[in-house]
């Protein structure tokens, strides 16, 4: 278990002087992961806001080994890393454990780059893959990723006259990791540090390829002040919107269960992306939006106490 | 050591000698094979390699990229649509300068879905930055696969080494092969610039960068493909000493007193060897000039070599849709622009998707060529060998 104290005490390994928004969830989360690392750490990212807020030459923000390579690619691409390290390691050309990182956005992760980590998962690699989910392509200027949740507005499922913004419902990327029987899998949000942190120790422990889904909210892709960025991302949980919970061992486990859920439009009414959904000719899609998130909440409720 | 062989399985046995840190690739015809039975001897455990078996061609190259940058000698195979679908990372590989090899079995580009030879898979990424050897024949496949590591190596350029498709990826042949202790020693050790798996030393691999750097990067990414051939002369000349097989980057057939040579790639080059003595047994002089590296393009040789000849027929096995005259020819032209007297360099392409070329068909060519000459004068246009 990771404590505060202890974690304060960690080398910052993602420097100050980025590029990115006041309020990015996503550098938080970057923090968060590297300071809970248990190290050598070596990283990889795919094309996308880390990258390019983190990256610029001849500066960057990493005070760890990290390679971008594409856009969607990063898991093959650290399955080529490790496969090196491995075998480098056998020839005792490297001499010590190093683990491994990949951050994706969800654009890498949920859908350019899927097949390359269901690839990676499925071949057994040692590595944590690390989904920075702030639920579009933010870095192209908002555009609707399959993480993009059902009604919000993005530039490419416009919130128009006659379509009420985005039609489908997000992908459960953590169920499709679980599917793959991989080793390990989490969703945690930045909030809950002590949930992150953990999450992050125990996906590194594992002899295998782990995922850990993190929710990270974008002032400027969801539209609220950069202040609420730690609000969004509470109040994800608390409606049970985001659920914080693992998959270890052919387990599941519920790691937080408010103690009253609050109803999901607590969560909607700050961002701008779902403003046309509190329109009154809209109130039948945000009662689809409460039953849906209740449905699969009680999903996951239910796997977590029968284990299915 | 003398062995039967498919070029497949000649290039398979040069990674196998070669004994590289990381292969990552993906099965395609023509090229399954090398993958097919290099993962055996992983399986038997003859070699120390982590074979990681991707779930795509562009995985494959994202790979062994990754493998690269680690500081690890990767090599990959492929062909085609595989080489397509990798197009992307071939630019990233070679901005990187990392010495990966690659071997192809060139073949065709659907539509419509064919699997036999040419080289519009090759010639499709020939802006990628990779240096390009064509192969005669499969002995030259497994010298060459060997050659590049070596090559790749000291440019610390990415390189590709293309067999044609079928034709020498499934035919059996004699090959010569050497002890492996031998290739260890003519390959050396590799010796990476840098290593993402240095933690005591962290970098930042491939940021972003803006128009203030760009340029400069690609700018001495191309120097290095421009230096490249002092290098690869060097190279072939040690593998020519130390085996006794000599494979000069342009080399001429019967071209001493011709006024009229084709120049060719691949294995077409052994057909239009036996199209030239036809052609002398009828007193005509007429020579061939094989050309091996398409990337870098030799324009210092082709100039010295090409420039005195009359008339340069170009045969190219690949269609480049609406180009004036076929890649190769373009690139022969622009090299003999400044040329006085600049030769004719009509344009051909044959052998499309596997359409069988034959020594009468370029004796056939020839007899167009010693046409031209006579009247000084060159069909400016594409002529198509072989197509009804």
């Amino acid at each position: 278990m990771a404590s505060l104290k202890e974690l304060c005490k960690e080398p910052e390994l993602f420097s100050s002087g980025h590029r990115a928004c006041a309020g990015c969830g996503e550098v938080l989360a970057v923090r968060q992961v590297l300071l809970a690392a248990i190290k050598p750490v070596v990283c990889v990212m795919p094309t996308g806001c880390l990258e390019i807020v983190s990256t610029i030459y001849p500066h960057t923000a990493w005070q760890v080994p990290m390679f971008h390579n594409a856009f969607e690619n990063a898991a093959a691409t650290i399955s080529g890393v490790e496969a090196a390290y491995k075998v480098l390691r056998k020839k005792g050309i490297i001499n010590q454990d190093i683990n491994f990182i990949a951050f994706g956005g969800d654009g890498g992760t949920y859908d350019i780059g899927f097949q390359a980590l269901s690839g990676a998962v499925e071949r057994g690699h040692r590595f944590l893959y690390v989904c920075l989910d702030n639920e579009a392509y933010m870095n192209t200027g908002i555009q609707r990723s399959s993480a993009t949740p059902f009604g919000a507005h993005t530039t490419t499922s416009p919130a128009g006259e006659k379509i009420p913004g985005k039609m489908q419902w997000r992908k459960e990327i953590v169920e499709i990791m679980i599917a793959h029987d991989i080793p390990y899998a989490a969703q945690t949000t930045i909030q809950n540090w002590n949930d992150l942190a953990n999450k992050v120790r125990k996906a590194l422990s594992i002899n295998g390829p782990s995922f850990i889904n993190i929710l990270v909210p974008c002032p400027l892709g969801w539209g609220y002040p950069s202040e609420k960025t730690i609000e969004m991302s509470r109040l994800a949980v608390e409606t049970c919107f985001w659920p914080l919970y693992e998959w270890e061992n052919g387990t599941y486990r519920l790691n937080y269960t408010p103690k009253e859920k609050k109803p999901v439009t607590e969560w909607l009414k700050g961002q701008d992306r779902f403003r046309h959904l509190f329109k009154p000719e809209n109130k039948n899609l945000l009662d689809e939006f409460q039953k849906e998130v209740d449905r699969r909440w009680e999903r996951l409720v239910r796997r977590t106490q029968t284990n299915y | 050591m003398i062995v039967a062989k498919t070029g497949n399985e000649a290039m398979a046995y040069a990674m196998k000698q070669i004994n590289p840190d990381v292969v990552a690739a993906y099965p395609i015809t023509p090229s399954t094979e090398i993958v097919q039975i290099f993962s055996s001897f992983v399986a038997d455990g003859l070699v120390d390699t982590e074979y990681v078996a991707v779930e795509s061609e562009h995985s494959a190259m994202s790979a062994c990229i990754g493998a690269a940058v680690a500081g690890a000698r990767a090599m990959t195979a492929t062909a085609s649509q595989g080489l397509a679908l990798m197009h992307e990372m071939l630019f990233i590989a070679s901005g990187l300068r990392l010495p990966i090899v690659m071997c192809v079995a060139s073949r065709s580009l659907s539509s419509p879905l064919n699997i036999h030879c040419d080289h519009s898979d090759s010639v499709a990424s020939r802006d990628a930055g990779w240096i390009q050897i064509f192969c005669e024949n499969s002995q030259e496949g497994y010298d060459s696969v060997i050659q590049a590591v070596k090559i790749a190596e000291t440019c610390y350029l990415p390189v590709m080494v293309a067999i044609d498709g079928f034709i020498l990826s499934h035919c059996m042949d004699r090959i010569e092969v050497l002890e492996d202790e031998q290739v260890q020693k003519f390959i050396g050790k590799l010796k990476p610039n840098y290593s993402l798996l240095d933690v005591k030393n962290p970098i930042t691999v491939s940021p972003a960068c803006l128009p203030d750097s760009y340029f400069e990067h690609k700018r001495a990414q191309a120097q290095g493909m421009n230096d490249a051939l002092p290098i690869i002369e060097k190279v072939i000349a040690d593998f020519a000493q130390a085996f006794g097989r000599n494979y000069p980057v342009l080399e001429g057939y019967r071209t001493d007193d011709a006024e009229v040579v084709v120049l060719v790639m691949g294995s077409t080059v052994g057909t239009a060897r036996i199209a030239v003595d036809e052609m002398r047994l009828k007193g005509e002089k007429v020579g061939m000039v094989k050309l091996r590296f398409f990337r870098p393009l030799v324009y210092q040789r082709m100039k010295e070599r090409l420039g005195r000849f009359k008339v340069v027929g170009v045969l190219d096995r690949v269609e480049s849709v609406n180009s004036y005259v076929s890649p190769l020819a373009t690139e022969v032209r622009a090299c003999l622009y400044d040329v006085n007297p600049c030769p004719l360099v009509p344009s051909y392409v044959y052998g499309l998707g596997g359409r069988e070329i034959t020594p009468d068909d370029i004796m056939a060519v020839f007899d167009e060529l010693l046409a031209m000459n006579k009247k000084g004068k060159m069909k400016d246009e594409v002529t198509y060998v072989g197509v009804r």
